[in-house]
């Protein structure tokens, strides 16, 4: 038996989507982060987007790791199912889920020290077995929750608030989930709803690993002259390849298709991603021009933003598994235990 | 072992046959035909398999303990030795019982003044009889096994027929390798038929004792356990001894779990990154409602630790098997332990404390396989199956496995669609019941009802963050009575009584069963009662403390160094440690008989030199 979801009313000026619920109805709790923390942006694009798509919430699983950013599962889809793992393991924990139920949308939110430092190796397997999910890393070049420290994702020469400048090379996620092997791959800024919310968009109706690097600045620990993740430093550096419009599956998309600086993505769901060509040597589906790409712009110090890489039809966890299309946790003990009389069989092979 | 001095060991159906081989030798089949062949015969054997850390090269031996009256256990000591290993030969001699035999590949001479000479001798040129037979090296090697089994046949005066017939199933779909191995089988038989007749008096007779009982390894018995018990996803990291445990589960479900339409899978088998990714896969898809496990030994379970205490404060079901081996650190992976007890039940940061099952055999490790399932989602919290590598990658001659097709699946307190729509008050961690125990919501349930925030970090009855004192201890208390709960729920221990009255108790559980059963019986005709129980679970049941209560002193059998049962009993029940007398067997070898009898006679006061009888 399935329930019909009945959104709470709402002051009438708040727009029901294609479900009935109203905008609000994909919030979560209040914020406790920081006034101005970039994360809270990423939250309310994610709100947007899911409220764009008419997703159900309640088929969503938020999971996180440990830090600000993964405390902001609570700060949206109120509805959803919520897991706050621990330290750099959301992962492993979300590929576990994804195996036990494949229909629910795995949304895993995750930080620069979360995902780049004590969880690069699961950040690193979950992407190459193609786990069906939306990934969104919020880079601030800091681990935030403990004070400022700097990140693995801090850029080499960046400065920190007290002076101390980074040395290490910087890791950057993006690359790393291209060579991995990463279906979806794009970058985008806290501060750019207008890039950000299309990009979560094409992501949740991707099939396969989408990881979203979103640079979010951390208003008190990394914000300063001298960071290479402030909001300035951002807002000056980003060079974006392409505008993506997210275009779902039953529209028609006919009018303003240009050819050459237009290109139409066609993804599993048969939804659409429109990318508007900023950059019109930029190819979104090839995988080792787009590592070259960002290898080349970023040593100019510049910030490559965008849909970076789509692989359309690629296949996802559970293709290589083999799993059956009914979700796991759904089978029956008729279907789960083979019985008495197997079990039978199977002593008569040991004796 | 009836030896009369200066005269070869005599018996029928009670002796102990070690064979010392060399590591990817293609000894372990043939070794493991002889022990078969055996049972095929009706008589009882026990087998061990004792392997080095190693691919190829390496010593490696096999123990097979051929026992009528049907004991089990290690008997300890060797009384036929099948050398082939120049490097232990000198050792492996050495180990023999007196009177005791000894088989050699003589193609090579060895000086007579080499041997023990109260020994017997067997030679057989292995080498020449298959250098002659087969022109192929790999041949020449792998048949020499084949041959020794076949010299074996005949000088212990096994059933031709049966060793045949083994070999003939072994080789149902690759009819090619039959003839050739029934030829090398021969070739052994009639070498020591000819030449080395009557030399030997250990014999095999028919026998009618094995019955309907299955020979399996416990691993392999605990994955079967877990696809009856309807295990939909396994993550896993390989590590000796357990990597078998999660294999055979695949091969099982393979086998046992394919959708009858689309041919896929209804099970996921995912080999993880790291055992931190296993255990995070485990508490992930439990959590989503699958029932979900790992199989890993003690380097594994350390690093798992941070996500145990989190599924232990967070409530996350999950069902973890321990395959011990010897610790600390690498230790000795390839050889057997139960040190990873006081690890396993306090793993984890925090005040934390995990239910233990102790299965002391493989047809244990199917049942608690399937008893873990249902306490972990009953009690929401990790269960930990300590197995050790003696009975998981050993072949146990046990009752065969046992399904109740009436008997269902707990799968806990888990709130449906319906009841959530009829507007069941949901709190996470609210215990409704009185017993401690939450109900939990599986997510995509409904629509508007039933979500809930899963955190590790302090939360008040309904998931929601909180650092609140008395919020949090109400929370902490209640997993205390959570912890009383699972006492009434996990397996009793087994207890014994003795005939006349027993001022000691024993304690004991997992594999050293079969070796404490030998002890007690000979230690009870030797004149000393005991009373004994086995423990099969942590938290002990009231049971336990009744047992210790009841007696003046009590040995704890262990096989580790520092008496970690005894500790957790010291510190659960507070029990003065003086009321205990640890017995502690760590060489990495399985424990045997006689180290027990040795021990408790020595320390129960029985005369020197009666203890040292009743060893023999
Ligand atoms: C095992 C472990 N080690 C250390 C910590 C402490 N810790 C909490 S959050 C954090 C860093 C978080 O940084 P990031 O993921 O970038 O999140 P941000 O706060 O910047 O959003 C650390 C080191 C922890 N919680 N667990
Ligand atoms: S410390 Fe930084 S990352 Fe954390 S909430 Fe404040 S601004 Fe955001
Ligand atoms: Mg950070």
């Amino acid at each position: 038996m399935t329930y019909i979801a009945k959104p709470k009313l709402h002051h009438p000026s708040l727009q029901p989507n294609a479900l009935g619920f109203t905008r609000r109805d994909y919030e979560g709790r209040i914020s406790t982060l920081c006034a101005g923390c970039g994360h809270d942006s990423i939250s309310a694009a994610i709100v947007q987007a899911c409220y764009e798509l008419s997703i159900e919430p309640h088929r969503v699983a938020k999971m996180s790791g440990i830090g600000c950013s993964s405390k902001t599962p609570d700060y949206f889809l109120g509805q959803a199912h919520g897991f706050n793992s621990v330290h750099g393991r959301m992962p492993s924990v979300l590929t576990g889920a994804a195996m036990a139920n494949r229909d629910l949308l795995y949304l895993g939110v995750s930080g620069d020290g979360d995902s780049a430092s004590i969880g690069l190796g699961q950040f690193a397997h979950a992407l190459r077995r193609g786990v069906n999910m939306v990934y969104i890393c919020e880079n601030n070049g800091v681990y935030g929750l403990t004070k400022g420290q700097f990140s693995a994702t801090a850029d080499q020469g960046a400065k920190s608030k007290s002076g101390e400048v980074h040395v290490d090379s910087a890791i950057d996620l993006i690359s790393m989930a291209l060579l991995l092997g990463a279906s979806y791959v794009a970058r985008s800024f806290s501060g750019d709803k207008k890039q950000l919310v299309p990009l979560i968009k094409g992501a949740i109706r991707h099939k396969g690993a989408a990881i979203l690097d979103v640079i979010s600045p951390c208003v008190t620990f990394n914000n300063h002259l001298g960071s290479t993740k402030s909001f300035d430093y951002v807002r000056e550096h980003d060079e974006a390849v392409n505008a993506v419009d997210f275009v779902p599956a039953k529209k028609e998309i006919t009018a303003d298709y240009e050819p050459g600086t237009t290109e139409l993505v066609r993804q599993h769901d048969g939804s659409y991603l429109k990318l508007s060509k900023l950059r019109p040597d930029y190819d979104t589906s090839d995988r080792i021009a787009a590592l070259a790409y960002l290898q080349e712009h970023q040593a100019q110090g510049e910030l490559v933003t965008g849909l970076i890489y789509v692989a359309p039809e690629a296949a996802d966890l559970h293709d290589h598994l083999g799993t059956a299309d009914t979700p796991l946790n759904t089978l029956t003990e008729k279907e789960l235990c083979p019985g008495a009389k197997a079990l039978e069989v199977v002593n008569g092979e040991y004796r | 072992m009836r030896a009369i001095a200066g005269q070869p060991l005599a018996a029928t159906n009670d002796f102990v046959v070690k064979f010392a081989n060399i590591n990817g030798s293609g000894s372990a089949s043939a070794n493991e035909l002889f022990a078969r062949s055996i049972l095929r015969m009706g008589v009882p054997v026990a087998s061990r398999n004792i392997f080095p850390s190693n691919i190829q090269g390496l010593p490696t031996w096999y123990e097979v303990r051929v026992s009528g009256e049907g004991w089990l256990g290690r008997r300890g000591g060797v009384d036929f030795m099948v050398a082939l290993n120049p490097q232990t030969f000198d050792k492996d001699m050495a180990s023999l019982e007196p009177g005791g035999y000894l088989l050699y590949d003589s193609t090579k001479p060895i000086p007579p003044e080499k041997f023990r000479l109260d020994i017997t001798v067997l030679p057989i040129p292995l080498t020449e009889i298959c250098n002659k037979a087969y022109a192929d090296p790999r041949q020449r090697q792998l048949f020499k096994n084949i041959v020794y089994v076949g010299a074996l046949t005949s000088l212990l005066g096994m059933d031709l027929e049966a060793v045949k017939w083994l070999i003939a199933e072994q080789f149902e779909t690759k009819q090619k390798l039959l003839a050739p191995n029934i030829q090398a089988l021969g070739f052994g038989y009639e070498y020591a038929r000819d030449k080395l007749k009557d030399r030997c008096k250990l014999k095999v007779k028919r026998q009618d004792k094995v019955g309907e009982r299955i020979f399996i390894q416990g691993n392999n018995a605990a994955a079967l356990g877990c696809v009856w018990a309807g295990a939909t996803v396994c993550a896993w990291y390989p590590i000796t001894p357990s990597t078998s445990l999660a294999e055979n589960f695949n091969r099982h479900a393979s086998r046992f779990r394919i959708d009858p339409v689309s041919k896929k899978k209804n099970f996921a088998f995912l080999q993880a990154e790291d055992e931190i990714a296993a255990i995070g896969m485990v508490v992930g898809a439990s959590w989503n409602g699958a029932r979900a496990f790992t199989a890993t030994s003690g380097p594994g379970i350390s690093l798992m630790s941070e996500i145990f205490g989190f599924a232990y404060y967070a409530e996350v079901p999950a069902v973890v098997f321990d395959v011990q081996r010897g610790g600390p650190s690498t230790g000795m992976p390839t050889r057997t332990q139960q040190s990873d007890l006081l690890l396993a039940a306090y793993a984890s940061h925090g005040d934390t404390k995990h239910v233990l099952l102790f299965p002391e055999d493989p047809h244990e490790c199917f049942d608690f396989a399937v008893a873990a399932f249902d306490l972990a989602e009953r009690l929401q919290t990790p269960v930990f199956v300590m197995m050790d590598l003696d009975i998981g990658m050993n072949d146990w001659l046990v009752e065969p496995l046992a399904w109740d097709d009436t008997r269902r699946y707990d799968r806990g307190k888990v709130l449906s669609a319906e009841e959530l729509e009829a507007g069941k008050t949901f709190g996470r961690y609210l215990d409704v019941d009185g017993d401690a125990v939450p109900y939990r919501t599986i997510p995509g349930t409904h629509p508007s009802q039933g979500a809930y925030f899963t955190r590790g970090s302090s939360h008040d009855a309904y998931a929601r963050y909180s650092e609140e004192g008395a919020t949090y201890i109400a929370g902490m208390q209640r997993l205390l009575r959570k912890f009383e709960t699972a006492k009434c729920l996990v397996p009793k221990p087994v207890v014994r009584e003795a005939d006349q009255k027993a001022r000691f108790g024993v304690i004991y559980y997992g594999s050293t069963a079969v070796a404490m059963n030998e002890a007690v019986a000979v230690l009870e005709k030797k004149g000393l009662p005991l009373d004994l129980m086995r423990v099969r679970a942590f938290p002990f049941n009231d049971e336990v403390e009744a047992f210790i209560a009841a007696h003046e002193q009590v040995f704890v059998i262990e096989q580790n160094r520092d008496a970690q049962l005894m500790k957790l009993i010291v510190g659960e029940c507070a029990i003065d440690p003086a009321k205990f007398l640890p017995i502690l067997h760590f060489d990495g070898t399985p424990i045997t008989a006689r180290f027990i009898i040795k021990e408790i006679a020595t320390r129960a006061g029985l005369a020197e030199a009666e203890a040292q009888e009743a060893a023999q």
